[in-house]
């Protein structure tokens, strides 16, 4: 194996980290240089992500390997699923960058945010490039800890509860998923991604042990994916700023959860084991109940931040479902989603990011007119909701039919039932908005307007929200072409799990 | 085995010269104490790098002085753990005496620290390599009274109350300690380990001169319910001696402690085994929630070391009476937590310090609003969290996984659970110091700058007790050489 192959998954790591290190050490008005660095450390790690993501794709094996303890390694690898959720995380990552610094123009603690704003992406790149679920971890608590000064940032009583309130679940899950992680270590050693290979070598181990281990690990990382009953920190944790919120459920932490149970369920376990031992339906069950329950609270938010949550809620329990559903048709669709949700959310929270720094506006009944005074935002908005609402041909859309037919597929046709509801459910919460937005007249004085100066607001906190909804309407659109995330996560199932 | 004589000679210079540096800081003038003291420290640091590469090179070997061998003479070995020790002692003690240097500037009643620091440095490495019971009661009573001396530097009453507790307790527990080195060569008529290892220890004279000296440790280690002394010793000392305390001064106790373990514990004593387990199991409890409660910055940082010594002691159930892989890893473990746990508490208190020098208060609700103002002290402070809390990639974690595998390779499942539930109590304490940091708010704009030294020791320190869980390896082999669990060569 060549340098640079061992180097590169390091150096798209370091990115970030050595960013970070810049940050913390610079002084907190030295704003034209941080935002040099922050810029830097994005396209870099971009270009990088993906030069290795061709390579990948052209059979280049890319891995680092450093001796922890006696059995137990620290490894970076690049394969076809983390290098899909790393290309994710680094793409949105440099959209959220400019958004940041346009939004925290002027604010107080930039270097803080924006030195623990690289920390959380270098661990979310970790956790990408994870080549055993020991290393997975390192990265999955290093992504909790430095997310943390994130939301609270404001320094309100209101953020400070909510980090409290982060924490004991984030913490608590990362327990519990340490708990299964040191379990199932003592039974395999080094607990390897090889799609199943290790686990299903074992002999003599009552298979109760091992559905043990696989709950204890799925509740460890549903934490953070907010499956329910574990996802009352998220709707809490919207007091944080809008660029926190977009990391928080596009980038990076709810991404982490749900990639994670796909580490856990194709590469740990593999997909025909899991199925076997039975853990794959009621997962499914699971995911469905979150997929309805999560629209039903989104209905009843008067808050818009709070309605985006309980969306997420909701439509990250699309990629678990996904990944439940035994055959390469469902599998797709939950991969999919994970980059159609990431697309579609990311535009959905720069755009309510929008509204509450150009007018003031948080509540969803204060929206009325808004599209006449902020038509680009609005747009970019609307094509968020459809999508989320999974109108062809957009993004949303494509998931759902593969989700769809992937039930099928897989014998399970009640969860079409549940695509059909949410879906619904999805139109009843979204549709009012932007009725709001379009078709009601301005009421009064916006609740405290800014940006006069702009049609409709400041370049930096526009742009990031027009080209997301412009990749999620070429997610759509383009499914069938390369490069594609539908033909990524085609090529992950072909690569990984159709041998 | 056979070394160079200079070789060997290295660890007679590595008690000798902080002897010899304890005199002359006495005697110089005032204000040349910390500049000798301050150039002394690359000598001290040199000799425990070469003590460091001999072991690598020759593996371990003995030093018996004056020519005399054991049981006739007094020996220093360099055995894994003794130079472990050492070399640690240097991490710990060189960023702490710079960090002293700046922060007993203008202080009068620093006059002696310099001399304590220096017999505190000889009664360590004295403790680390000695091979016989009544050297190491001569260490650990020289530890103790220096120790005793640095915490009552401040001079104001609560100090002076503090430390006339801790003598209290330092003397109690030499004095239980000496009845066992009494009572050991009455029974067999050596004092090196070596040869009472291979006395007969099912006799009732070793199992009660064992159960008192471990007592006597128990005690000066601050074990729970025996470490009421310690919060107010190690919260109210000037920061850099809390630092020394925490780090080093009891890690010397527990580490007698092993030794003694290793060389006289009868087959069968699984049940003395699983009390200290248990005792250990409850100070990480009551630790953790005594921290949570505390007012003081200081205070939550003495108490979170009560927490944190528990740990040290699941290592007698972890290791006795179960198998030959759990007893390895849990070495391993309690090895790695004691050198990560070293390097965090130092930091974390020099860390503490700064944050007070800078609120010129000792209270955490005065750290309000600090966060904006003084973001080094604070960063100082959570990278040394994250290894208090055990979260990766700190040593801290790195050992917890290696006791939680012992413990499971053992099937101790209650000790994983005051492994998780210890973790996650200790995540609460320390994130109380940032709930109330991070308050943005019209409090307060202005706050006092601590010199640059202040800040940097205390960051060196929290990165290398961050870092250590990812360069584990290498130091966790070398840990083994000379003990039960390493490769014989």
């Amino acid at each position: 194996m060549s340098g640079t192959n061992a180097w590169l998954p390091l150096a798209v790591l370091a990115t970030s980290l050595v960013a970070a290190v810049g940050i913390f050490l610079l002084r907190e008005h030295r704003h034209g240089l941080r935002t040099v660095f922050n810029l830097t450390a994005a396209l870099l790690k971009l270009a990088l992500v993906v030069w290795m993501a061709l390579g990948v794709l052209d059979g280049m094996h890319y891995e680092l390997r450093h001796s922890l303890f006696e059995g137990i390694d620290f490894v970076l690898r690049a394969d076809m699923l983390g290098m899909m959720f790393a290309g994710l995380s680094s793409l949105l990552w440099l959209f959220t960058t400019i958004y940041a610094i346009g939004y925290l123009e002027n604010a107080p603690n930039r270097s803080r945010f924006f030195g623990f704003f690289s920390l959380c992406v270098a661990s979310t790149v970790g956790i990408a490039l994870a080549g055993n679920l020991f290393t997975f971890f390192l990265f999955y608590e290093l992504l909790t800890l430095s997310t943390y000064p994130l939301v609270v940032h404001r320094g309100t009583e209101k953020a400070l509860r909510a980090g409290r309130i982060y924490l004991i679940y984030t913490l608590g899950g990362g327990a519990v998923l340490l708990l299964g992680l040191a379990l199932l270590a003592s039974l395999v050693g080094e607990p390897a991604f090889d799609a199943g290979a290790t686990v299903q070598a074992l002999e003599d181990v009552d298979p109760t042990l091992l559905t043990t281990i696989f709950v204890l690990l799925v509740a460890g990382l549903g934490v953070k994916a907010a499956l329910i009953p574990l996802h009352g920190w998220l709707p809490t944790a919207m007091v944080a700023p809008a660029p926190v919120s977009a990391l928080l459920h596009a980038v990076a932490v709810v991404k982490a959860g749900a990639f994670g149970i796909a580490r856990v369920v194709y590469d740990v376990y593999g997909i025909e084991f899991a199925w076997q031992l039975g853990l794959l339906e009621p997962l499914a069950w699971l995911a469905c109940a979150t997929i309805l329950f999560g629209s039903i609270r989104a209905l009843a938010q008067t808050d818009l931040k709070r309605r985006l949550a309980f969306s997420t809620v909701s439509q990250v329990s699309y990629v678990i479902l996904g990944i439940a559903l035994f055959g390469p048709v469902g599998t797709a669709g939950g991969l999919v989603h994970l980059l159609h949700q990431g697309l579609m959310k990311i535009t959905l929270f720069f755009c309510a990011g929008n509204y509450a720094e150009t007018l003031g506006v948080h509540r969803i009944d204060e929206l009325d007119g808004a599209g006449r005074r902020m038509p680009a935002t609005s747009v970019a908005f609307t094509v968020g909701a459809f999508g989320m609402i999974g109108v062809p041909p957009l993004a949303g859309f494509v998931t759902k039919w593969y989700l769809g037919i992937g039930a099928l597929d897989a014998g399970m046709a009640w969860v079409v039932a549940v695509l059909i509801a949410s879906s619904l459910l999805n139109a009843a919460y979204f549709l009012p908005i932007l009725h709001r937005i379009w078709f009601r007249p301005q009421r009064g004085e916006w609740p405290d307007e800014q940006y006069k100066q702009h049609r409709d607001t400041h370049p930096l906190l526009l742009a990031p929200a027009l080209v997301t909804a412009g990749f999620s309407v070429g997610a759509g659109l383009l499914a069938g072409m390369p490069f594609s995330p539908l033909y990524w996560a085609e090529v992950v199932i072909l690569r990984e799990y159709l041998p | 085995m056979t070394v160079q004589p200079a070789t060997a000679n290295l660890l007679a210079w590595l008690v000798m010269l902080p002897l010899a540096a304890a005199v002359l800081t006495m005697l110089l003038p005032l204000r040349l104490r910390a500049a000798a003291s301050l150039v002394l420290l690359a000598p001290m640091t040199l000799l425990a790098l070469m003590l460091g590469a001999a072991l690598a090179t020759h593996g371990p070997f003995v030093l018996a002085l004056g020519g005399w061998a054991t049981p006739l003479g007094i020996a220093l070995q360099a055995d894994g753990p003794a130079v472990g020790m050492t070399l640690l002692t240097v991490a710990i003690s060189v960023p702490c005496a710079i960090h002293a240097a700046a922060y007993l500037r203008g202080h009068a009643e620093a006059e002696y620290f310099w001399a304590l620091f220096w017999f505190l440095w000889a009664s360590l490495n004295t403790i680390w390599m000695s091979t016989d019971i009544f050297n190491l009661y001569v260490g650990i009573e020289l530890l103790g009274l220096a120790a005793v001396g640095l915490v009552a530097l401040r001079g104001d009453a609560e100090a002076l109350a503090a430390a006339m507790r801790y003598l209290l307790a330092a003397l109690l527990g030499s004095l239980a300690y000496l009845i066992g080195v009494a009572l050991l060569y009455g029974g067999h008529g050596s004092l090196s380990l070596a040869h009472l290892a291979q006395t007969d220890h099912a006799q009732a004279t070793t199992a009660v001169a064992l159960a008192a000296m471990s007592l006597g440790l128990a005690l000066k280690t601050a074990l729970f319910p025996l470490h009421a002394w310690l919060p107010p010793a190690h919260g109210g000392a000037l920061t850099p001696v809390s630092a020394l305390l925490s780090a080093l001064v009891i890690k010397a106790s527990f580490f007698i402690m092993l030794r003694l373990w290793f060389a006289l514990a009868p087959p069968g004593l699984s049940t003395a085994a699983t009390l200290l387990g248990l005792l250990g199991a409850f100070a990480v409890f009551w630790g953790g929630w005594k921290a949570l409660r505390q007012s003081r910055l200081k205070h939550l940082v003495a108490y979170s070391t009560v927490a944190q010594i528990g740990y040290l002691f699941l290592f007698f159930p972890l290791a006795i009476g179960t198998g030959e892989a759990a007893a390895r890893l849990a070495w391993d473990g309690t090895m790695l937590m004691l050198i990560s746990h070293a390097l965090a508490k130092a930091a974390m208190f020099l860390a503490a310090g700064n944050l007070i020098l800078a609120i010129g208060s000792p209270r955490i609700a005065d750290l309000a609003g600090i966060g904006r103002y003084r973001q080094f002290s604070l960063l100082s402070f959570g990278i040394a969290g994250v290894g208090i809390m055990g979260l990766p990639p700190s040593g801290g974690f790195g050992a917890k996984w290696l006791l939680m595998q012992s413990a499971l390779a053992g099937g101790g499942w209650l000790w994983v659970a005051v492994l998780i539930g210890g973790g996650l109590l200790s995540a609460a304490y320390v994130f109380k110091v940032f709930r109330h940091a991070f308050i943005e708010g019209p409090k307060r704009d202005r706050f006092e700058d601590p010199p640059a030294a202040l800040e940097i020791t205390a960051l060196v320190l929290a990165l290398v007790s961050l870092m250590i869980g990812l360069a584990a390896h290498g130091p966790l082999t070398w840990l083994r050489l000379g003990t039960p669990f390493g490769v014989s060569e």
